[in-house]
């Protein structure tokens, strides 16, 4: 029972950076491809590194780059201020389901990991937090590891991109799917529970058809979560 | 104002741009914590929550494998069944990079 409150342990940040292993693959790939995608835009390394280290949220960045400027002005900023906030609003509805899990901790620590959320991240912390598991230090262990790996991977696909050889060869422009896929396994409990998963599923390809860039994520996610709440 | 639009407009404006990303991407991400500590939680909301994992994977993923076609769909199957037998992320990671490697080496 008390291993159901929520505690902070520093033993559960090695255990946290262990648990992210999975989710090595994808964001090596996907932080690679945008460190290559900013060199060949022009951009610096300091705004690279910037922005994986600051922004941390891959497709943002990746919509950041189709608008980046080389002399900005207060239009432009509010232009890609108000994109990313779109591209990430997502997001939203990762840390309201941290709520339950956060509510009692320090405000500094939940802010950090508060910044460090990735939806790979929170899918892993998430399943550690459905089989029963309360120890905030798997959360903040498993987001700076991976911020730290993002972090490196830009660095190298600054430099080595143009090096790395063609990824759809071994696969790897579809690391992160698969690990989404792979990921949805241990969440399964039955059909009945998967139906808002369908329903998330339909109503993201439809968006995908029709409206261009990211949104897709964000309308099958709300999507799924009104049907949750609709299906007794 | 014509202050700031210079300083903008000078080389520090790429440093802006990165807080004005990094400023919104932060408030997406303490948003969702902020609106539940404020409102009550019913088991409906709970409902809806516990569906979004699931959701949110297959919104991502469904477009991306059918954009991609048959191998993309074979080596997500791959992945499923080896994690469904192991229960172990990085093996279903390698049963699908597998798959769909030996289907593109073989002209798939």
């Amino acid at each position: 029972m008390s291993a159901l409150r929520s505690h902070f342990s520093l033993a559960g940040l090695g255990q946290g950076a262990r648990a992210a292993l999975p989710a090595f693959p994808g964001f090596i790939m996907f932080a690679m491809a945008f460190g290559t995608a900013a060199s060949q835009k022009g951009l610096s390394l300091a705004e690279a590194l910037g922005l994986s280290a600051f922004v941390y949220a891959g497709a943002s960045q990746m919509v950041g780059l189709e608008i980046w400027q080389r002399v900005w002005s207060p239009t432009t900023i509010l232009t890609i201020m108000t994109v990313t906030a779109v591209v990430n609003s997502r997001m939203i509805l990762l840390g309201a389901t941290l709520h339950p899990w956060l509510k009692d901790e320090p405000k500094p620590r939940t802010a950090l990991n508060l910044f460090l959320i990735t939806e790979a991240g929170w899918l892993i912390s998430t399943r550690y937090h459905s089989d029963g598991g309360r120890d905030v230090g798997i959360l903040l262990g498993s987001g700076l590891t991976l911020w730290a790996v993002w972090f490196v991977a830009t660095f190298i696909g600054f430099f080595a991109g143009a090096l790395v050889p063609e990824p759809t060869r071994f696969g790897l422009d579809l690391v992160m799917p698969i690990f989404f896929g792979a990921m949805l396994v241990p969440l399964w409990k039955g059909p009945r529970p998967a139906l808002p998963w369908l329903v998330a599923g339909a109503v993201s390809l439809v968006f995908h058809a029709l409206v261009p860039g990211y949104l897709f994520i964000l309308a099958g996610a709300l999507a799924g979560v009104v049907a949750g709440m609709l299906i007794e | 104002m014509s202050g700031l639009e210079s300083v903008i407009a000078g080389p520090w404006g790429a440093a802006f741009a990165i807080g004005a990303m990094m400023s919104a991407t932060f408030l997406c991400r303490i948003a969702g914590m902020v609106v539940m500590s404020r409102v009550r939680i019913t088991p409906r909301v709970e409902r809806g929550l516990r569906a979004l994992p699931g959701s949110i994977i297959l919104a991502t993923i469904l477009p991306v494998v059918i954009d991609k076609g048959w191998p993309a769909i074979m080596a997500l199957a791959a992945t499923i069944v080896a994690m469904a037998l192991t229960r172990f992320e990085l093996i279903g990671l390698a049963a699908g990079l597998g798959t769909l490697s030996l289907i593109r080496l073989f002209g798939g």
